[in-house]
């Protein structure tokens, strides 16, 4: 079991448990605003952007090349960005906040 | 070879040289091969525009065809972005509910058809009526309308031996026309009615801008879903495993259908016309010159895709371009994936085997190239 909080573009924060599967997925379940998943976690449409609050970038760890160059051709991204589809729900998680790009 | 298999025609001049070369109409088309390429010049649409003279975009070119700009496909930013902001939640109702299950009932009351036949052309008796019939929903018009569309053949734009036919073209535009001006006078609750009324920058859309959108709305979905579902379905005959898999793991479809598109790239490319001088690996593309975002050739470079050539049923990270990528991507890209993955959950459930009895493929000529994009008849048997 995995707290994960995301802070969403108009400043609403929302806590939600998962066990397993995708952030992007348990976050499209939920209706979180800005994380839309088209391509439901392949990582080819990078509709799941979010920025990982500095002090929890440990609980992700890093992208891969893949994402890493998906991201890099997104205007908002920045060190601290990852799509949410590439997040897998672990205990390791639990406690992340995450700010919603879109 | 298998019916379902689709070769890479690109790889040679891809791994080599990165770009290829093809004339069109006297307005030739350089050619953006690689994957980080034609996702860089997605992104730059600055550099590579998509608000050029209405169809120098679109290979083969539509410039002698039609004056009409299609919406928002050949707008750029910042304009591009208000259209999207009014489409965007238009073309996302296929992820309610309600409209899934109709699309389910319209797909499995397609699939007892072709069951109880002895065999079918796939293209013409299936793809194209699924497509058509699935338009109503995501134009919100009466099912009866899709016999009239479905009676215009498969190609809106091309009839047989010929790529542009500007009297087929005409078909679409005169019937767009007068169904704007009786939604003007009967305003209803479909896409015509809602164009008619929103309001972009201040001002309501115009008739022509209407047009723009539902051309681009009949044309942009109309080959490129049939040969997303046509070429699906050779690859399920040819694999029957695959279909018993889908059924057992249905937690797989998406991955699946993902990767059906990445491998069968139903839009071969799109162009952009250069607004200045600039180069990819190398080779000069002079300023109002054309160029082309080759999905179907990014999709198949083996510096991101393993096994590129193989569809792998479950691959995991896809980041195909089949739906384009960045401002421009398919407006109708949930309409299709939903299309996708009813078709899948259908086939799943009441078919258990299919054969093929015939085919006839459809080869797109490229210049350099010749790419199989789908096929013209795909005679099947449905078990």
């Amino acid at each position: 079991m995995a707290k994960i909080t995301f802070i969403t573009s108009d400043d609403e924060t929302i806590t939600l448990e998962g066990t397993s599967g995708s952030v992007m997925a348990l976050a499209v379940d939920n209706g979180i605003k800005g994380i839309d998943g088209d391509c439901g976690g392949v990582c080819s449409c990078a509709t799941c952007h979010v920025h990982v609050l500095p002090e929890h970038v440990s609980k992700t760890g890093t992208a891969s090349e893949i994402e890493t160059d998906m991201l890099e051709l997104d205007d908002d991204a920045d060190e601290f960005s990852r799509l949410c589809c590439q997040l897998e729900i672990t205990e390791a998680l639990d406690g992340v906040v995450l700010r919603v790009a879109k | 070879m298998k019916n379902s298999e689709f070769n890479d025609p690109f790889e040679e001049a891809r791994v080599n040289q990165g770009f290829g070369e093809m004339d069109d109409q006297n307005d030739p088309v350089t050619m953006l091969l690689r994957h980080k390429d034609v996702r860089k010049g997605a992104h730059d649409w600055k550099t590579f525009q998509s608000g050029a003279v209405p169809g120098r975009i679109v290979i083969p070119s539509e410039v002698n065809i039609r004056t009409t700009r299609q919406i928002p496909f050949e707008v750029d930013p910042p304009q591009h972005k208000d259209f999207r902001a009014i489409l965007d939640p238009w073309f996302k109702r296929p992820l309610e509910e309600e409209y899934q299950a109709k699309l389910k009932e319209q797909i499995s009351a397609l699939v007892d058809e072709v069951l109880a036949k002895d065999s079918v052309d796939v293209i013409s008796e299936f793809s194209l009526k699924l497509q058509s019939r699935a338009l109503t929903l995501l134009l919100n018009t009466p099912y009866e309308e899709a016999d009239l569309w479905i009676s215009w053949g498969t190609h809106v734009f091309r009839s047989e031996g010929e790529a542009l036919d500007g009297a087929k073209a005409a078909i679409l535009y005169d019937y767009i026309d007068g169904r704007i001006d009786e939604a003007i006078a009967k305003p209803g609750e479909d896409l015509y009615s809602v164009l008619l009324n929103a309001v972009v920058d201040g001002k309501k859309l115009t008739k022509e801008e209407v047009k723009g959108v539902m051309i681009l709305t009949f044309a942009g979905g109309r080959d490129t879903v049939i040969n997303a579902v046509s070429n699906s379905i050779a690859y399920f005959t040819e694999h029957p495993k695959s279909l018993d898999r889908l059924r057992a793991e249905p937690e797989i479809r998406n991955k699946a259908i993902e990767e059906l598109i990445r491998y069968f790239a139903p839009l071969t490319q799109m162009g952009r016309v250069a607004t200045t001088d600039t180069a990819v690996c190398e080779h000069a593309i002079k300023a109002d010159t054309r160029a082309s975002l080759c999905w179907a050739s990014a999709n198949r470079d083996a510096t991101v895709f393993e096994n590129p050539n193989e569809l792998v049923l479950d691959r995991k990270m896809n980041p195909h371009l089949s739906f384009g990528f960045g401002t421009h991507n398919c407006l109708g890209a949930t309409h299709a994936r939903t299309i996708m993955k009813i078709v899948v959950e259908v086939l799943t459930e009441k078919v258990s085997t299919m054969e093929i009895v015939s085919a006839e493929e459809n080869i797109e000529d490229l210049g350099d190239f010749k790419r199989k994009v789908g096929f013209h008849r795909l005679q099947v048997k449905f078990n």
